[in-house]
Parts: C-alpha cells; structure tokens; sequence
C-alpha cells in the first residue's frame, strides 16, 4: 500500500514458496476482510490470489475495480501491490472501460454485486459486453442487497424467501444468458464453496484476452442463507451440478503435452493456454454458440444450478484493437506524440478564413 | 460574372456596413449552405460580421431563421430587429412579415401574396420558383439551388461583391466540387435578375472595409475541438446532445484527419456512450490511468453526470467537462441558449462540494481554454469546467487566428518508477508535501511494488486507506479547501476595462459583444459611463474583488432568471452583496445590447448620476495592474 516500507528481507530460515516470476502467495494479498464471517465473497477473494499467484501475474499490471456494495469492498483485500478504484454504484463498467483506453496493457479485475450489476448498474452491464475488454468481470452473487440489510436484487429466484418470510414474486435476471446474448467472449457461471473449479474458471478467465464474465452463487450467511432462500449455502450445496470437471493449463507449462487427455474437451485460448473438460453433468462444447444457447435454455427447465463454463469465443477482438490505438498506453502520450505539427493549425485557419 | 450594380442609395440616406438579414427557412431545406456563402462572402470584404442559426428541435420541416448581422464597428452581438427579411418557408411567412419592423425590407417569392402585407415595409417580390428553373436543370436538386438564388439577390441589392461571394461558395463546398458547379448558377442569374428587375429604395449597402485581416469564422464548439487536440487530449467520451454534440463530433473528425500515426494505428480514443453517466464514468476511469480526458455535454447530461462527478472531486482524479448550456430546465428548449447551468456546476454534486469553472466567451478562448482546462485537471487533480453555451457552440463567430501552443502540456504531480525508486517506496496519495493541497498521485500500471494506492468515493487516510474518524474525515476536507486557495492563482484572471467610474458592470461568457455595444450606448446615448469585468472563472480571484471593491454599483449581467452568478458571489464574497443588481435576459435567444441598455437605465434612476471621480482605495492601485483587456 502507498506509503508503506519496503518489506525487510525474509530471515534467513527458510526461503518462501515462490511462482515463477519469483513472488510469494503473500504478495499477492490484501488487507483482512471485514465482511461476516463465512461470508461467499471471502472464498472468492482466496480464489483471486490463487489464481493470479499460480499463473505469476505481476499485481503492478492489473487493475481492480467495483461499484459499491459487500462485493464492492473485496478488492481491498486482494493484490494490495496493484491499484484499485472501488466507485459507484453501478458504473464500475464505465470507469474500467475508461481505464482500459487510457491503459490498453492493464488487466482489468471488477468485482461486482448482483445489485450493482443487475440492479442499479444493468445499463452499463449490458454495454461493456459490447465492448471487449481485457477484463475478468465478477459477480458475487447473493440475490440480496448486504449492506443496505436483506433487500431482494434481481437476480433473486422467484418465490425465494426473504429473511423476514418475503416471497420474492419477479423473475430473476440471468447475468449469463444476457452476457452470451450480448456478444460476451467468456461466460460462467460458478459456486463460491466449489474450490477448485473457482480456481480453474478463474485462471482461464484471467488468461483470457477480452471480458470474461463470472457469475458466482456466493451466499450472503446473513441476509440469505436460511430456509427458502434459493441463494444459501445449504440450497446451493444441495443443487449444484457442475456441468464439466474444468482443468486449466497455462501457456507456460510445458506439462500439457505430455498429459493423458483421454475423453476430454480442450479449448485453446488465443495466448496458448488450455481448459480441459470433462463432461458431467451435460457434455456440450462451450465454443459452439447453439450449443452453448442450448445450455443456458435447459438450465432454466431445472431446479439444480449448473455450474461450468457456458460459452468460449477463444478469438475475439479487443476493443482496443478494434479502437486501433497506438503500443503505448494513451496516458504515457507526450505532447510530441499528440501535437500535431504548426502546419496543420496554420492550414486550418486558413481555411476557415 | 455581371459587373453591372443597382443604383446605390443617396449617399445621405445610405446605411452602410450596419443593418441585419433575417433568413426564414425550412428546417433541412439546404439553406445552411446558402447562410454561409452570404456570411463568408461579407466576411471576404472586410466587413465585421456574425451568423446567429435559431433553429428548431427537429429535423426537417419546421421553420428555421439565420440572422446575419454586419456591424462596421464590431458589434456582432444579436440584432435586436431585422433590417432585411428573406422568406424563403411559406409556413412561416406570414407571421416573419407580420413581425417586421416598420421600413424593413422583405425579399420573398412572388408566389406567396404578400405584396398586400405591411404597407409601411419595403416589399421585394422575386419569382425564386420560376427562376431555380433556369438556374438548376437537374428537377431534384432545385429545393436545394433555389436558396442560392437569394444570395445572388443579396448580392444586387445590397452591392455583396459577387467574387467574394463565388469564393466563399468553392471554400465551403471545397470538398465538393460538383456540388459548386451546381450552385455557382443560381448565385449569378439571381444577381442578374434583381439588377434587371428590382427598383432600389432602401438604404442598405455594403462597402468593401478592412477590418477582417487576420480573422477567421468558427463555431465555438469546433473551437474548443482543435484546443483539445494540440494539447494532449487522449480519451474522448460523450453522448449525443443538442447542443453539444458537435463538439465531440469535430473532435473526432479532427483527430482522425491528424492524430493518426503513419503505420494507422491511433494516439486517441473518442468513445460514444450508453448515456451521459457512462461517459463521465469513463473519464473517472480514465483520467484515474492518467489520460487527458474530456468530454461535452448540456445541463440534462450535467445533472446524470452530479454523482460521478463528485466522485471526482473526492477522489481526486482530472478530467474536464464542457458544458455547453441550453435552455433549461427539464427538457427546455433545447436549441436555444442560456447561461442556466452556473449553480449546477459550481456546485455539481452532493455534499460539500465546489468546482473549478472557466467561462470562454469567444472562440479563441474556446480553444485557448481547452488547454487550460486540461492543464487544470491534470495540476490540480479534480474535475474542471468549461462553460460554454449554445450562441458560442453553435453559432458562427469571427474571431482572431488560434495561435499554436508551444508550451508543454501540464501534467501535474505524478510519481513515476523512478520518482518512487528515489524515494524507496515512501509516499501517501493524499499528504499534503507541498502545503497547496494537491498531493501525489501514481498511475496504474507503474511498474513499483509500493506504488499502488486505493482509489474510493469513501471516507480516507492520507494513505488512501478506508476511515470514518472524523478527524481524518475534516483534515481531508480541509486540505481540498486548500486545494481551491491554489486554483485561485491558476485560473484565467479576469477581463478588466476601467476603476475609474463608479458604476461597473460584471458579465461572463457570449454576453461580451452584446455588454460592450450597450455599454458605448450607455456612454454614448445616456451619459452613463461604466466599468466593465469579464469573469473567466470561478473561483473569484483577487482582481475580481478588487473590481467590486472599487465600485459602488456592479450589475451583474447574465442569461438566466435566477440570476444565479450574483447568487454565487454573494455567497463567496458576501462583503459585496449589497452591491449587485442583476441585469436578466432569460427567453432563450442570445442577450442584445438593448436589453441591457433598458434594464440599466431602468435600475439607475435612484442612482445619483455617476459622474467619473477619482479612485484612490488603496487595493484599487494594485488591481490597476490588470487594466485593459486582451
């Protein structure tokens, strides 16, 4: 953090687990969490650290933002070593895309709420996925507003329970469905308390070049975690289907080609790094658009929530190539760079004289 | 080219070089081009002038006026009355001829029967319907051509050199060549049938002057546009609205024409977004990276655009907004103009908060100022201002040739690898190290395991850690008060003529022609000798004070009810509330020398007349170093 000492040198013992661009797991953490103990998010800040640790992601490159709500306030407690920019209400989207043009070689990581997303922030939402940034867009979703006491969000089931016995009567809002309808190269949806496939989707996410959205089940054990709700750990833990075993294998590791792929799926990302899938519940492939439209329509015909990666486009466009902008990010520009030439002012006058 | 001329008026009765032409049209009938060639063809002879479009909140169809104004002595505030009425739109020719003034002069196609009308005016009736035949074979294009028939007329009757006009006609359809084939026509068969035709007797002529040297004819808008891109703009994000859509729109036309590199690839990012908090919120997340950031907007998208932007102001990031002000409130009338937005950005968010506004009040300001606003952004830390209003966006103004800017640009306290490597890591994004209450600030991206810091809207440390102590809450908020003491010596200083009378008046942005025609009325008509302060910004710096100090009356003028700047200043230098009284002009159109005249004379009659007296307060002697304008 700004204004802190540079760490002394580690005592001579023993030397700390490092990844391969020589970090330890501690330096990609953050502050301690000050959300209700056995909270969904805190489980999903872990998976962060894990995944950006395991694939030695140097933190000064990343950027973290959110909007305002519980989930709002994680990224303080991860990557302490990079900057972070916890907003407003809803316009996370807005300020990462200003960021992105401003700094088209930062990864971007937005934690966001299912009220700030789907609530307040919907119309941003459904714009930055039409915009490709290089960013891993999460959704700590609970189906309730935390901060503001147990209010249902959007994305609250029908007929789920509130805490004070409220039966929600809309129809949720599905983050995925409208994420894959809306052009969004990277959609999944996740479980907080599944660990390892957190940690798999996480690291393809992160690896992915262009906005990867993650909806992540991440109950709220205050507001929403009794009986009734369709959100709490107990329902979740009961329903969950993952829908494939999920392997992630970096470009770096040069493992992959010695492993036995057997029955699986693989899906090579534009920087050559691997998922591997092994169906389970359902055995689709996730890079095939009606298959993938498919999926997200039978999930609504069932009472389980099917986890798993629901649609890859390995190769779509950032928008900053599409914007066409130059190597260097927008804001290192000088004015040699950005002033054009005396003759240029001279010939406009001219002709407006 | 016909060299023939009407008979000039008799020299006693002639008024040359001083009158205005109202052009009543359709809406998207094409009669833009025509109001352009007339304007740029006065322009080519030397003569001051401005054009003033009030058009409706539509797109084709409904009726549309071009006022174009020549002054021999500069005064390109709008006319009150029209001297010259060309009806050109049946639907509204009844009621522009019905509201002439007595004596004017109507030019009308001979079709519409209103030779009967007003008696008491002069009546031009031209056969345009039969005449675009001749002159446009082409039957589609001649709704087009039939307005450039009336410049030709102009040109007969009011002695409009014909080759300026053709000029101007090839400079504003340069790209389109074709199109001045067609066009050139019309012009010379409506000059050679009035001159064959028309019998001359008003008094209005046009004498080639030499007043234009070095001038150039702009909208504001486009103005402020090129001040962006030669001074570092990066990151453009905006949302289309009336009237300053056309700002971001020549942005990105400029910079796609000079801000691409040779290999194609782009020093900029112009950005169309969801709505107008979307395209503040980009700036947010730009200018936190370390863009140089703009957007434009009008009051609606000001008022979306409150939450982030006191975010902004809390947080501490630069960006700069142009407001270029419509008629409010609500949805209002959104093609006229006013000075209505003044509380709404000074003011801009929830809170205690307080903003720094620049005021440009012609286009070389506007592009002069497009810098500073970035510079101040970048110095300073926080949201800046630019308001502008629809007359300056919109309209077309002479102005003074753009100087090209050599300075670097201004990029403020920013800590970079090496700055941290020199100071081991140790730094707080929000101490205090200089005492002028800016801090440092490092971008994302640097490459520097201490340099990160924690951007939030919330509650914080000089570490930029999260706290709700109040100690630290008042020290932070005390600190941006110190913030705004350091904008004081930065902003433009004000535009000052004379301590040397007792009465002044103190006006900000398009008003400027408008206040000093009525002020050399005032003077010249009513005795009445003034002093006059042009603010460009807020907050008030020392000059400004020093003016309300050294007078004992200050009218405030402005183009709203409330008369919201008085309000202001009542409210930041209280010392002087009992000095102002305000001049209003608030029904959307552009302020004129007359209504300041007449509220003047209105509010003075308790005054003692003011005669000159000598002023020896001894802060006068001191502001007397800014006398004079620029």
């Amino acid at each position: 953090m700004a204004g802190t000492t540079e760490t002394a040198p580690p005592a001579e013992s023993k030397q700390p687990q490092v990844n391969r661009i020589g970090l330890a797991k501690k330096d990609y953490g953050g502050l301690k969490s000050t959300l209700c103990i056995g909270c969904g998010h805190d489980l999903i800040t872990a998976r962060i650290i894990d995944a950006c640790y395991n694939l030695g992601i140097r933190p000064e490159q990343v950027a973290k933002l959110s909007g305002i709500g519980c989930s709002s306030k994680t990224p303080a407690y991860f990557l302490n070593r990079a900057h972070g920019f916890n907003a407003v209400h809803g316009r996370m989207p807005a300020i990462a895309t200003g960021a992105q043009v401003a700094n088209k070689h930062l990864k971007l990581i937005a934690v966001s709420g299912d009220g700030d997303s789907a609530n307040i922030g919907m119309g941003h939402f459904v714009h930055v996925m039409r915009r490709n940034l290089n960013l891993t867009y999460i959704v700590e979703n609970n189906g309730v507003y935390g901060l503001t006491k147990g209010q249902f969000s959007a994305t609250a089931d029908k007929g789920s329970k509130q805490k004070s016995g409220n039966v929600n009567p809309n129809d949720p809002i599905d983050l995925c469905e409208m994420a894959f309808m809306l052009g969004c190269g990277f959609v999944a949806r996740l479980f907080a308390g599944n660990t390892k496939q957190m940690t798999s989707v996480i690291e393809a996410a992160l690896a992915y070049q262009g906005l990867a959205l993650l909806d992540i089940i991440s109950p709220c054990v205050t507001f929403n975690n009794h009986e009734g709700s369709t959100k709490s750990f107990p329902y979740a833990k009961a329903n969950e289907e993952p829908l494939h075993d999920i392997g992630f294998v970096p470009a770096y590791d040069p493992t992959y080609m010695e492993m036995d792929h057997g029955e699986e799926r693989e899906i090579t990302l534009s920087d050559g790094s691997h998922i591997t899938l092994k169906a389970l519940a359902r055995d689709f492939d996730p890079t095939d658009r009606r298959a993938a439209a498919l999926q997200i329509m039978e999930a609504k015909n069932t009472n389980k929530i099917l986890t798993g990666l629901i649609y890859v486009n390995p190769k779509a466009d950032l928008y900053t190539e599409q914007l066409g902008l130059v190597d260097t990010p927008l804001a290192l520009l000088t004015e040699k760079e950005t002033r054009p030439a005396e003759g240029v002012l001279k010939q406009i006058m001219d002709d407006l004289a | 080219m016909s060299t023939a001329t009407a008979a000039p008026p008799a020299q006693q009765t002639r008024v040359v070089n001083d009158f205005s032409f109202h052009v009543a049209t359709a809406n998207g009938s094409g009669s833009q081009t025509a109001n352009m060639v007339l304007l740029r063809g006065l322009f080519k002879m030397g003569i001051p002038v401005s054009g003033k479009n009030l058009f409706p909140s539509n797109i084709q169809g409904l009726p549309t006026w071009f006022t174009i104004r020549v002054n021999k002595d500069g005064w390109i505030g709008r006319a009150t009355t029209p001297d010259i009425i060309i009806c050109m739109n049946p639907e509204s020719a009844i009621e522009d001829v019905e509201t002439a003034r007595k004596g004017a002069v109507l030019i009308y196609d001979d079709s519409l029967g209103l030779s009967k009308m007003r008696p008491d005016c002069i009546h031009y009736p031209v056969p345009f319907k039969k005449l675009v035949v001749d002159a446009c074979p082409d039957l589609k294009l001649r709704k087009l051509v039939i307005n450039m028939l009336y410049v030709g007329v102009c040109s007969a009757l009011f002695n409009i050199a014909e080759d300026k006009l053709l000029s101007a006609l090839a400079a504003q359809l340069k790209t389109k060549p074709k199109a001045v084939k067609v066009n050139e026509p019309a012009i010379t068969l409506g000059r050679k049938w009035a001159l064959e035709n028309i019998k001359k007797v008003d008094p209005f002529w046009c004498e080639p002057l030499n007043k234009n040297g070095g001038k150039i004819i702009i909208e504001g808008n486009a103005a402020t546009a090129l001040g962006l891109m030669f001074n570092g703009c990066t990151v453009a994000s905006w949302y289309p609205i009336t009237p300053s859509s056309s700002l971001c729109e020549s942005l990105e036309d400029y910079m796609r024409d000079y801000r691409v590199n040779p290999d194609g690839k782009r020093t900029f990012a112009v950005i169309q977004a969801e709505d107008e908090i979307a395209a503040v919120g980009m700036l947010a997340g730009a200018g936190w990276a370390g863009a140089r950031c703009f957007t434009s907007t009008s009051g609606p998208g000001i008022s979306l655009m409150n939450e982030i932007i006191g975010l902004g102001y809390f947080a501490e990031i630069p960006f700069v907004i142009c407001n270029v002000a419509r008629t409010g409130p609500s949805t209002g009338l959104p093609t006229r103009t006013m000075q209505g937005d003044i509380l709404n950005v000074i003011y801009a968010s929830h809170g205690d908060t307080k903003h720094v506004v620049i005021f440009p009040s012609n286009p070389k300001e506007a592009f002069e100022f497009a810098g500073v606003a970035l510079d101040l952004a970048d110095q300073l830390q926080t949201p800046i201002f630019i308001n502008s209003d629809l007359d300056l966006g919109m309209n077309y103004w002479m102005s003074d040739r753009f100087d090209y800017p050599t300075a670097p640009v201004k990029r403020g306290k920013v800590l970079h690898k090496a700055d941290l490597e020199k100071l081991k890591g140790q730094w707080a994004r929000y101490r205090d190290v200089d005492g002028d209450g800016i801090g440092y600030r490092t971008l994302p991206g640097t490459d520097h395991p201490n340099a990160a810091y924690f951007t939030r809207g919330t509650g914080h440390t000089e570490l930029a850690t999260y706290s709700e102590k109040a100690t630290d809450w008042k020290k932070n908020m005390d600190r941006l008060t110190r913030k705004f003491e350091t904008a004081k010596a930065l902003v433009p200083k004000p535009v000052i003529d004379g301590y040397t009378n007792r009465v002044g008046i103190l006006y900000f942005g398009t008003t400027e022609s408008a206040v000093r025609e009525a002020a050399s009325l005032l003077e010249k008509q009513h005795g009445h000798k003034v002093d006059l302060c042009r603010l460009r910004a807020f907050p008030f710096t020392r000059e400004v004070e020093d003016f309300l100090a050294t007078h004992e009356r200050v009218y405030v003028v402005e183009m709203n009810r409330d008369a919201q700047m008085a309000m202001v200043i009542r409210a930041e230098l209280p010392r002087f509330a009992m000095t102002l009284r305000s001049i209003l002009h608030y029904d959307g159109l552009p302020l004129t020398a007359g209504v300041v005249v007449e509220q003047f004379l209105a509010q003075h009659k308790d005054e003692p007349n003011p005669t000159k007296i000598a002023q020896s307060a001894s802060h006068a002697t001191s502001a007397l170093g800014t006398k004079g304008r620029d």
